[in-house]
């Protein structure tokens, strides 16, 4: 697809159910990401029940996010919600002396009866300063899916970053949570160009959360920080615009436009990034056997769809059939747009059972959806790939390319080996 | 409000999810903003069904608030009917669509479908998943075996000459502990003794089935939380009397086929003779002499609590030392049965309190629900799951049930499984130092079994320590003050004692010394405070 055909590529817009998680779920990887955070979500006990539901198992050891469920009392206004929240917030903070960090994090509910989480948060700051800080954010079903609730988890953060100095050396952020491995991985190639300055957000700890001024270069890692990066701007930080370290030449993009920036010569480049770039195509052979050829149909999930499909299309050789996503942000993904195949079906929004209605007819070979499509449709005969194990491994980077075909190749390899 | 970290039970329309997806032909519209449809996985995911509950979510947004979330429920309403084509539909709000106050049974009233359309109010504010269940299914009986409900003083008539005896079977769920299986055992029970079973309900019922609930002679209850308030309203309706005994364990199943033996009129000899319980043998033999006295406790749902409860103290021979639920509404029962062991219930939806009163009474087998098996895994106790809330592993590919004689076999295999065997235990304790074969060594025939915490731990230290699973070492001994001061030749024979005890021994010892102004335990002060405490 070539650049000025962009802004008209034909899109599917739907609305009806949606078979999505909304933005509490992004609690799962932040919680751990973050190591001496705790979030509180303020909801009812739907929202509990989700975070456990969607964790998959029980996590054993206490994970550091809870809910304050609203009750019939505060509702009927019996009891302040207000002096509630301070009063659980105490108890939470008297438990966990280790946290440093708390994110109360608005659901749906807290949201439609209006309590003002982010006054509560800034007051709550006051009382318990300097050992925590205390942030807001939505997660709620009303305002974010899925992985946008990162996106505003992050956006909240941005404000309360150390200012860095406007006149020092050029500072490369890398936004969005990645898997600690994929990082170091990150950073050691940085290294080897010669960019030393490297940051990343989220950090793993709030005691060390990145500075951010106009010397600031960033560049983002997941498709999904539309408000992250408006507020990263609004801190006079600049955008590297690159397509999402996703298989060998998304990597080798993403990496091209940091080097770029940050003036590395083309050969050393290239030396940094060969073994790399070699690694990763010796690993895409086998699984580009099994998977070209094969017919894709993505349902609307983490945003990572885009890049996802052009990994899956232009280095193991699937064919697209209709690549839905929540939402398209045309700025963020403008290059990785054009590395789409020309006349893709993309489709934004859901209209649950009409999406399945032309999946079925499509006769796709693997179909990428939630846990609760997936089981019925194996039943039904048709190859699944559970959408949220794209989002809970690490898969970005030259060595996670092959791991993130193989997720693809898996469920196909695996219908083949049975006999059952 | 209330701080929850996990809960035992989800909001009450997750109750409704379970009884519209165990029935057939009924089709259910929430009114819910987006993110609600994560409970579509509990069934599709957890209890593997092969096929999406059938639930339609209206998925509203923020911009839709203001505008028309109404209209909105009303075309979800109208394609779900048309799509589905179901007998019967329920409505209802989710948490969040309550507050908007859109009445979905109003609206639906409004749109004239061509099916009944059955409103829930479920007050998510208030209550919680097996009362939306209970709820749920009062409602749907009420809604469709109501037509057919006789005039006020009209008799039963008599059952026709020749005419085996009918009941209902009532309570059975998706997403229940082992309500597949329980099923299949009662049913095949009720039939050897001359009974038909005339409609199972919810699990496997159209509402055209609910509609003919009337026409059985009496009905049988196995989940009182779920089946109780439809039974008493089929009861004062249609005169049908409905059972009060829930056959878990080998004396509760007898008392069961007494039970409907009497109401259907028939002889229970045959399927008491039938009894093909291995499990009073199997206790009896003398290899179970080591199950003697086994610390248990006991947490679950009130039915399934109250049933471990006596299955663990008449039929294994086991202390009960702990006996609590989640479920509030039938906290009675589980107080009642408490007092018979003694022991003061725990009535809580806090996970964490649970944790804490296991981790006090050093129970040597936890009998709960998941949450039970990850506190037990953490404190290093054995543990088999009873009741829900449930896991994947909770839905076997075996035949597994827990009611009737064949579940008795089941329990017996379950709780007995996770224990140490009792020479292996005498083994351990007689050499103790082996560099392998230690004390917090786990049974051997469960091979990857994590080795135990040694440490008793508070509640709050153990919730807040991420490491909680790994073995930490035994404080250095401090004097403070006033409290006794370990040598380390007693500290050492401590840890000598079995590591359920351990804690308990400790305490113990400690407020002997206290008690008597000794400052410094030896050895002897340690056995002198055995002597003194006796066990």
């Amino acid at each position: 697809m070539s650049g000025d055909k962009l802004m008209d590529i034909p899109v599917i817009r739907e609305r009806g159910q949606n078979s999505m998680f909304c933005g509490l779920t992004g609690i799962i990887w932040l919680h751990r990401k973050i190591q001496d955070a705790f979030f509180l979500i303020v909801g009812s006990r739907t929202c509990a029940h989700l975070m456990q539901s969607a964790a998959g198992v029980m996590i054993f050891a206490e994970p550091r996010f809870g809910t304050a469920i609203i009750e019939e009392r505060d509702l009927a206004g019996l009891a302040d919600a207000n002096e509630e929240l301070d009063r659980v917030v105490a108890r939470l903070l008297e438990r966990r002396p280790d946290i440093r960090m708390l994110f109360l994090v608005g659901s749906c509910p807290s949201e439609v009866i209006k309590l003002d989480l982010e006054r509560a948060a800034s007051r709550l700051s006051r009382q318990h300063q300097p050992q925590v800080r205390v942030l807001s954010y939505s997660g709620s079903g009303l305002e974010t899916s899925f992985t946008q609730g990162e996106d505003t988890c992050l956006a909240a953060l941005v404000p309360e970053l150390p200012q860095a100095p406007a006149d020092g050396a050029p500072d490369l952020l890398v936004v969005g949570t990645l898997a600690d491995v994929v990082e170091d991985q990150f950073v050691r190639l940085f290294n080897e160009m010669g960019i030393t300055r490297v940051q990343f957000l989220p950090a793993r700890n709030s005691r060390e959360m990145p500075a951010v001024g106009p010397n600031t270069r960033y560049i983002l890692a997941q498709p999904f920080l539309a408000d992250t990066a408006r507020c990263l701007e609004k801190r006079g930080a600049t955008r590297i615009a690159a397509p999402f370290p996703l298989g060998e030449e998304g990597t080798t993009r993403w990496l091209k436009a940091v080097a770029d920036t940050f003036g590395v010569a083309g050969d050393l480049f290239d030396r940094v990034t060969a073994p790399g770039i070699e690694r990763a195509r010796r690993g895409m052979v086998r699984m580009r056997e099994q998977l070209a050829g094969k017919r894709l149909f993505m349902l609307p999930d983490s945003q990572l769809e885009i890049p996802l499909a052009r990994f899956l299309h232009r280095e193991a050789g699937m064919e697209l059939l209709e690549i839905g996503t929540p939402h398209l942000h045309r700025q963020h993904l403008a290059e990785e747009l054009t590395l789409l195949p020309e006349g893709t079906t993309l489709s934004e929004g859901q209209h649950l059972d009409k999406q399945l209605d032309r999946c079925r007819a499509a006769r796709p070979d693997v179909v990428v959806c939630g846990l609760g499509l997936a089981n019925p449709l194996e039943a039904e005969g048709i190859t699944t790939k559970w959408s949220i194990e794209l989002v809970f491994t690490p898969i970005q980077g030259y060595d996670q390319a092959a791991d993130l075909a193989e997720l693809f190749a898996r469920p196909l390899l695996r219908k083949a080996k049975l006999r059952v | 409000m209330q701080l929850t970290v996990w809960t035992y039970e989800g909001p009450p329309h997750v109750g409704a999810m379970r009884v519209a997806t165990g029935m057939e032909g009924l089709h259910y519209v929430i009114h819910a903003p987006q993110g609600d449809t994560y409970a579509d996985l509990l069934f599709t995911m957890i209890e593997r069904r092969d096929k999406r509950p059938p639930v339609t979510y209206t998925s509203f947004k923020g911009r839709d608030l203001g505008q028309d979330t109404a209209e909105l429920f009303m075309e979800a309403a109208r394609e779900a009917c048309e799509r589905f084509k179901p007998q019967a539909m329920l409505v209802s709000s989710s948490c969040t669509a309550e507050l908007i106050q859109d009445d979905p049974g109003g609206l639906a009233k409004g749109l004239g479908l061509p099916v009944p359309a059955i409103p829930l109010e479920l007050s998510s504010y208030q209550r919680k998943e097996n009362w939306g269940a209970s709820e749920t299914f009062y409602q749907v009986v009420r809604g469709l075996a109501g037509p057919h409900v006789p005039a006020p003083g009209t008799e039963r008539p008599a059952r026709p000459e020749g005419q085996r005896p009918r009941c209902n079977i009532l309570g059975p769920t998706a997403l229940g502990f082992r309500h597949r299986d329980d099923i299949q055992e009662i049913t095949r029970l009720l039939n050897s003794l001359g009974i038909d079973v005339h409609v199972t309900a919810p699990m496997s019922a159209t509402p055209m089935d609910i509609a003919r609930l009337g026409e059985a002679d009496f009905n049988v209850v196995l989940y009182p939380e779920i089946a109780a308030t439809a039974a008493k309203w089929l009861e004062r309706m249609f005169k049908q009397p409905f059972t009060k005994v829930v056959p878990i364990g080998v004396g509760a199943t007898r008392e069961f086929i007494a039970e409907v033996a009497a109401l259907a009129g028939v002889d229970p000899e045959p399927a008491l003779r039938d009894g093909d319980s291995r499990l009073p043998w199997y206790s009896r033999s003398v290899d179970s002499n080591y199950l003697t006295g086994k610390r248990v406790f006991i947490f679950g749902d009130a039915t399934h609590a109250v049933a471990a409860a006596r299955v663990a103290t008449e039929e294994f021979g086991f202390t009960v030392v702990g006996l609590g639920t989640y479920s509030r509404e039938f906290a009675r029962e589980v107080r009642e049965a408490a007092k018979q062991y003694g022991i003061e219930p725990l009535i809580t939806d806090d996970y964490l309190e649970v944790e804490a009163q296991v981790a006090e009474l050093h129970p040597e087998l936890v009998l709960g629900t998941q949450m039970e098996r990850h506190i037990a895994k953490r404190l290093g106790v054995a543990c088999a799951v009873i009741s829900a809330p449930v896991h994947v592993q909770d839905f076997p590919a075996r035949y597994a049930p827990q009611m009737g004689f064949g579940g008795a076999n089941v329990l017996f295999d379950t709780w007995v499984h996770p224990l140490m065997m009792g020479l292996e235990e005498h083994l351990l304790g007689m050499f103790r130092e082996d560099f392998e074969f230690h004390a917090e060594a786990g049974p051997s025939h469960l091979g990857a079994s994590a080795p135990a915490e040694t440490r008793p731990v508070g509640a709050a230290q153990a919730a807040t320590s991420p490491a909680a699973a790994t073995v930490e070492p035994e404080p250095e001994a401090t004097p403070t003050d006033g409290e006794p001061v370990w040598s380390p030749e007693a500290e050492k024979e401590l840890r000598k004692i079995p590591f359920f005890v351990r804690g308990k021994a400790r305490r113990n010892t400690e407020r002997f010394a206290k008690e008597r102004g000794i400052s410094r335990i030896e050895i002897d002060t340690l056995y002198d405070a055995k002597a003194h405490f006796g066990r």
